[in-house]
């Protein structure tokens, strides 16, 4: 069919697989970097690398992403693109304000977006919506910051006899362990969204038939791209999840992890394939929960609430407009404007981003409300 | 139980979630109080003595009782079993 469009359309999958990478390192890594449990340039190699082996995993639930919330067969490699652009827009905005929000619902909310404005609002499985995405969404920060704050609770009640030698060496082993494992779901369950939309391309282009498994050079490039993402590390996200949510301890940090973790691995054993950003929040909020004394910035939680409710329909809004300049310019002309004003939005973005830089040099500053350190306002450091 | 939701598969993420996700940390909890755990006669007790921190020995990671090393060995074993059956159940994915 059009393999010019089928290129660029692949291009974004991975460039948006490289945003979901580096929007959710914090999911992982922002405790252990808030607590000194690793340095931050070696947390970010570490999950990077176990993400590119969760990656490779398993596969079991890629290509499921776009089945079951729209109508497949309405599906054309424009949808999928300007879907694409909807939910990397919002990914690389909310970096920017050093919100955590969820990358899985960038891309649910680009993907509905754009079918809703090619096909009409019957293109879209509600039901399946809301009983897949958004309830899901909506109880599993509260259950895995249920979990946390039971395991804070115990591990505190535990170990408050434990010299602080112990205490200390140990939890902080325990942290990095936790963390691993969400790094490595993580991998599993994120790249094979990429690894499901690329699919979902080549089958609406013609390329491979429906029902074929993802090629290898897919699952491997989506593996390599969202590793990088990661490596690359979105420091204002950590920032706001190791420094802003709540003052985190390493015994916090290991309960917490554990709990994103055995949240993440639950769910996607019954088959629903959760944000790993709202798991990771929730457990973050329950461990100052758990802890006597622990402050939670209500503040903060409640302005990433916020960014989450708007997450499906802003995505999903993009996505709409990049379907319609697309599909009003036609052809592959109309993808490649597109795709040309995604990468200036993009560059200027990241200038802007470069004049108060948040990195793994400032990451762990003193929390003073907002994203961007005090002195990274004052001078920029050379990053 | 209803099509917007699956009430059977909420309750065992709930109840498996808390067992593995709160019931782990607290086991290695108890690993390194087992493990740190003074022998006979040997390192202050931490709870009496207001300054443990700073008594020699409070500083040791592993402590003197062998019946404590081998306690907090057997959690440190469960905390792993449970990390692997994690691992296998994501490659496994079923």
């Amino acid at each position: 069919m059009n393999d010019g469009v089928l290129v660029l359309v692949v291009m974004t999958a991975l460039a948006f697989d490289f945003t979901n990478g580096f929007h959710d390192t914090g999911n992982a890594m922002a405790t252990s970097i808030a607590t000194g449990a690793l340095p931050p340039k070696i947390a970010v190699a570490l999950s990077g690398a176990l993400n590119l082996v969760g990656a490779f995993l398993s596969l079991s639930v890629a290509a499921t992403i776009a089945s079951g919330l729209v109508n497949t067969h309405l599906v054309t490699l424009t949808v999928v693109f300007a879907g694409l652009v909807g939910g990397i827009t919002w990914n690389l905005l909310t970096w920017f304000f050093g919100i955590p929000s969820s990358s899985s619902h960038a891309l649910i909310g680009g993907v509905i977006g754009a079918t809703m404005a090619a096909a009409g609002s019957h293109g879209v499985k509600w039901h399946g919506v809301v009983s897949k995405v958004i309830i899901p969404a909506g109880l599993s920060p509260v259950i895995a910051g249920l979990i946390a704050t039971c395991g804070t609770y115990l591990v505190y009640r535990l170990s408050r006899n434990v010299p602080d030698g112990t205490r200390n060496h140990g939890f902080r082993i325990g942290q990095i362990g936790s963390a691993s494992l969400v790094s490595l779901a993580h991998g599993t369950n994120d790249a094979q969204k990429t690894m499901g939309v690329i699919t979902l391309a080549l089958i609406a282009n013609g390329t491979l038939n429906s029902g074929d498994q993802a090629p290898f050079w897919v699952i491997l490039s989506c593996a390599i791209a969202i590793s990088a993402g990661t490596y690359l590390g979105g420091w204002r996200v950590i920032r706001t999840l190791g420094k802003g949510l709540v003052e985190i301890d390493s015994p916090q940090g290991m309960a917490a992890e554990s709990s994103s973790a055995a949240t993440i691995l639950l769910s996607s054993h019954f088959g629903y394939s959760l944000s790993t950003t709202h798991v990771a929040t929730g457990s973050i909020l329950g461990t100052g929960l758990g802890r006597k004394g622990a402050e939670v910035r209500w503040g903060v939680a409640g302005r990433m609430a916020t960014a989450w409710l708007l997450t499906l329909p802003a995505a999903g809004l993009v996505g709409a407009i990049c379907y319609w300049i697309a599909d009003g310019i036609g052809g592959t002309a109309g993808v490649v404007v597109v795709f040309a004003i995604l990468v200036i939005a993009s560059v200027a973005l990241y200038l802007q981003a470069r004049k108060t830089p948040v990195s793994h040099h400032n990451v762990n500053a003193e929390w003073d409300g907002t994203v961007v350190p005090a002195d990274a306002k004052k001078e920029p450091i050379a990053a | 139980m209803n099509s917007w939701i699956d009430l059977d598969a909420l309750w065992h993420i709930v109840a498996v979630g808390l067992l593995a996700g709160a019931g782990l940390p607290a086991v290695f909890a108890l690993g390194l109080r087992a493990v740190s755990l003074p022998g006979r006669g040997g390192a202050p007790d931490a709870e009496t003595t207001p300054d443990a921190r700073t008594t020699p020995g409070a500083d040791r990671i592993i402590g003197t009782n062998p019946i404590g090393i081998a306690a907090g060995a057997l959690c440190f074993a469960i905390v792993l079993a449970g990390i692997a059956w994690g691992i296998y159940s994501v490659v496994a994915g079923t």
